[in-house]
């Protein structure tokens, strides 16, 4: 059911481009928090913008929860192997934090930047699970939902993989066979020897990005502090002293707020991004296991094909009354074989070119990320630096008194 | 004062800023009470056994002065005038300089009551001065902890009433502990600071007890413990009181048994005490709210030095984090557009590391003026001190003043009992005799006692002027020092990021 790539439209992402090119374009907005108690959940407004003919419109509205995005995210899994799927925010958090407004927001802003991403990736904006997402009343949705989490019962199904895996190496290893059942080109390696280091760099860059926010706000509530002690100490103090104490704990209490702000600022537009390619890199790692399925799939299938074709040479040169049988089972298995194949060596082209569309996505994106980052900083200590300057004149004219 | 380096004289322009705080900076040398301890003080190379300060040379020889004013090792500071902080400029060029190094491990020689006859360490004592009261200029002495305990002691002896900055506390560990280095060090650096604290008080830096602990070799010479009463004064010699008759002495005793327990609080008056001087009442609760500000603004500056320094350190570690993010994209790289943008996080990780450094040196300073508060933890318990002085010498008055009429009281009686007697009453007339010679012994204590109770009482007053003024500098300079650097290094990491925003301004998206 798939658009192959080559029939892909190079779809754009503005509504104000000229309207005979195609568009699509999706926002996430208006977390409104529903339900009561442990049922309690929030609700998303996602509103779409297309020309695309596949489409019930230029603009449709619908209402989603997170569990929708994850519906959406598995299925597209599923169903684009070889594809670096966006990677989803966490689910769970600390119950507490779970309704606070910056978490909500941070959410919102994560659920944003993951439905933009499969709308303007080349292939996964024309996938119908996509256009169900994005259109389907709130009772269809639900339903598809609670359907799929039956037949793609995804967890269930990663065990029994596991499991056969397991059971297929410890059977080949007890039988003595030596089947390759990795790929271990050279590049191949290279590639995921990179994805996994990078995995360990980058989230070693965000604990401290994360740190770094903390120890903004330990800044900030610490100047609070002693802001106000300086206060109560100048109270006990006649002048000039007692005024001017008063003042500077004046300032050390503004400079708190504005450091307690470009906290937010680092968490939203520097940690988070870190932490939203850490999960991506870690969603790639589950694309390069997906591949490791396929191409056992691929071996194992061909090798019992050509078992099959020997098999049934077999059966015909002794004009076995089985050949029937043997003949359909070889053609099967040689269409799943090739299949197979065809699997694989598509996860393989994907691949190749997703590497290519996430490294340029990583630098630009990270790009973006340490601009605000300095530009935050910068703001931050020149506002400080104006804070406490103001207070110099009357410092002066104290001390020549 | 600040603007002497450049030729105008406006503290509003960002560029005197920056470079404020690279020149010599006088803010941050105090003038007044005390020396305002680094985190890192001085080390001095003076080694003991090739003293050039031995007092067996003329003081006036061409000998090579020891280096005092050597750079702080340990700074990294733009600002260098560490060595300055002892420097205590009082009025016009009197100056003493105090410092202790060296400590070395001795054995116990004689066996006493007091010695536990294992060893115990030594500390050299060396001593720059100009004062004339110091016949010379330079002296070098060997103490052990112990002799500053005596030394402390007699200074209280002498000059009650006064502001005597506290002395480092004794430590009731073993003797094994007490030689393990980190302590011993500890110590060193808190003799040091008390000394010089002593050395900055306009009248104990000329005391006997003083002169004699920094300027006598060998044994100190000055008595453990107190039996005497002591008469202080601005000279400082322990002068005897005329001493009173059996009955006199036995109260003297008393009475110094109840100053000694007076304890160290604000609370209230003490048993007995009627303290109706409401001036007096109202500064000292004044004091007491002063001192309770001061420990808790000194709490709180501790946790902002704090707080600083962790930012600093994870402002590195993420520097850190993306050099090594950079080098792994560089080696690794799969593709060439991937080290072209690599160039940006290492600019990014550059500027991190360079305002983890400014963060560093921000708070080194940091902890130089906001340790005034710190001192301030001192002084107020000098104040204690001296207000107990007060009450307990007042104590001593009005207990005197109760003892003679009730002396008088009961000479009335017996006189009137032996009037009734005809031709006198030989014991009683005895009696008498022997009650009005101890009714003038109490009156002459009475005397001295109220002269201490004077004298105490204009110490007090001086001593808190002074230190109200004092105490006003200080913490004007503080501040000021606090603000200066946080305007200076604020602007410093200001430049820092505007470089990388700039570098990175083609990734700007946004209006903002």
């Amino acid at each position: 059911m798939e658009i192959s790539t080559e029939q892909a439209r190079n779809v754009m992402q503005s509504p104000r481009s000229p309207s005979s090119q195609p568009y699509l374009s999706a926002s996430v907005t208006d977390p409104v928090k529903l339900g009561n108690g442990v049922q309690a959940y929030i609700s998303y407004r996602v509103i779409t913008k297309t020309n695309l003919p596949e489409y019930q419109g230029p603009e449709k509205i619908v209402i989603r929860r997170y569990s929708d995005f994850v519906w959406l995210r598995d299925r597209l899994f599923e169903k684009f192997k070889g594809v670096f799927v966006p990677p989803l925010p966490e689910k769970s958090a600390v119950e507490k934090f779970r309704f606070s407004a910056e978490f909500i927001e941070m959410r919102r802003a994560a659920l944003d930047i993951f439905v933009n991403r499969i709308a303007s990736h080349p292939e996964l904006q024309h996938s119908e699970d996509l256009r169900t997402f994005l259109q389907a009343d709130e009772e269809t949705m639900e339903r598809f939902r609670f359907q799929e989490t039956g037949i793609f019962n995804k967890k269930p199904a990663d065990f029994m993989q596991m499991f056969r895996d397991v059971q297929s190496k410890v059977s080949d290893a007890v039988l003595g066979k030596e089947k390759p059942v990795e790929e271990t080109t050279p590049e191949y390696e290279k590639l995921k020897h990179y994805i996994f280091e990078l995995e360990n760099h980058l989230a070693e860059a965000q604990k401290h990005a994360y740190r770094l926010v903390k120890r903004h706000r330990e800044l900030g509530q610490s100047l609070l502090d002693f802001g106000k002690a300086v206060k109560l100490l100048g109270a006990c103090e006649g002048e000039p002293t007692g005024k001017l104490f008063s003042d500077l704990g004046t300032k050390s209490e503004l400079v708190s707020i504005k450091l307690q702000k470009e906290a937010q600022q680092v968490l939203m537009n520097f940690e988070e991004p870190l932490k939203d390619y850490v999960r991506y890199v870690q969603s790639i790692k589950a694309t390069i296991t997906e591949r490791a399925t396929a191409f056992k799939q691929h071996c194992e299938l061909a090798e019992t094909t050509k078992l099959k074709e020997i098999n049934l040479d077999k059966l015909m040169l002794t004009r076995s009354d089985k050949v029937g049988e043997a003949e359909i089972e070889y053609r099967e298995i040689k269409a799943e074989s090739e299949e197979a194949t065809i699997r694989f060596e598509r996860i393989v082209k994907r691949m190749n070119e997703e590497i290519v569309r996430f490294q340029e996505q990583r630098m630009e994106e990270m790009g973006v990320a340490f601009h605000q980052f300095a530009k935050g900083q910068a703001r931050l200590a020149n506002g400080i630096a104006d804070a406490w300057r103001a207070l110099l004149p009357k410092l002066e004219a104290a001390s020549s008194a | 004062m600040m603007g002497s380096e450049n030729d105008e004289n406006s503290l509003t322009s960002k560029e005197d800023m920056s470079n404020l705080f690279l020149h010599d900076d006088p803010l941050t040398r105090t003038n007044v009470n005390g020396s305002h301890n680094l985190s890192p003080p001085p080390i001095i190379i003076t080694p003991a056994d090739s003293d050039p300060l031995s007092t067996t040379n003329p003081p006036n020889s061409n000998i090579e002065p020891p280096p005092f004013y050597a750079d702080v090792i340990f700074s990294s500071f733009d600002d260098n005038n560490a060595s300055d902080d002892y420097y205590i400029p009082h009025s016009s060029d009197d100056y003493i300089k105090i410092t202790v190094s060296s400590p070395k491990k001795e054995q116990e020689t004689e066996r006493s009551m007091l010695s536990s006859g294992g060893s115990y360490v030594t500390y050299l004592i060396t001593t720059r001065t100009n004062l004339p009261e110091y016949k010379g200029t330079d002296f070098t002495v060997r103490r052990r902890f112990r002799d500053v305990v005596t030394l402390a002691d007699r200074l209280a002896e002498a000059y009650r009433g006064f502001c005597i900055p506290p002395r480092p506390d004794k430590s009731v560990v073993e003797s094994q502990v007490m030689q393990r280095q980190e302590f011993v060090e500890q110590r060193r650096v808190a003799l040091e600071k008390y000394l010089c604290r002593l050395g900055a008080h306009p009248v104990i830096r000329c005391s006997d007890e003083l002169k004699i602990f920094l300027q006598v070799e060998g044994k100190l010479p000055l008595k453990m413990g107190t039996d005497v009463p002591g008469e202080g004064g601005g000279g400082g010699s322990v002068v005897e009181v005329a001493q009173p008759v059996r009955g006199g002495r036995d109260l003297f005793r008393v009475f110094k048994e109840l100053r000694q327990t007076v304890s160290n609080d604000w609370g209230g008056a003490k048993p007995g005490v009627v303290e109706e001087d409401k001036e007096f009442l109202e500064r000292k609760e004044k004091m007491h709210d002063l001192e309770k500000e001061i420990i808790n603004a000194s709490q709180q500056a501790e946790t902002l030095v704090k707080a600083q320094q962790d930012m600093g350190e994870t402002m590195g570690e993420l520097g850190l984090a993306f050099i090594k993010l950079t080098k792994f994209d560089n080696e690794e790289a799969v593709f060439n557009s991937q080290r072209a943008r690599a160039n940006d996080m290492k600019n990014l990780a550059t500027a991190a590391v360079k305002a983890s450094r400014f963060y560093r040196e921000l708070n080194s300073q940091t902890v130089k003026h906001l340790d005034t508060l710190h001192d301030y933890l001192g002084v107020m318990m000098a104040v204690q001190g001296a207000f107990a002085d007060r009450s307990s010498a007042l104590l001593t008055l009005q207990m005197l003043l109760s003892e003679v009429s009730s002396l008088e009281g009961r000479a009335e009686k017996l006189e009137a009992a032996s009037a009734k007697v005809f031709g006198g009453d030989k014991s009683r007339v005895k009696k008498i005799e022997e009650l009005k010679e101890t009714i003038k012994a109490t009156e002459d204590a009475k005397n001295v006692a109220i002269r201490d109770y004077e004298r105490i009482k204009e110490n007090n007053r001086s001593e808190v002027e002074r230190l109200d003024r004092e105490r006003r500098a200080d913490f004007l300079n503080m501040m000021k020092g606090f603000v200066v650097n946080q305007v200076g290094y604020a602007e410093k990491m200001a430049n820092v990021w505007t470089k990388v925003a700039e570098e990175t301004c083609l990734y700007n998206r946004d209006s903002s």
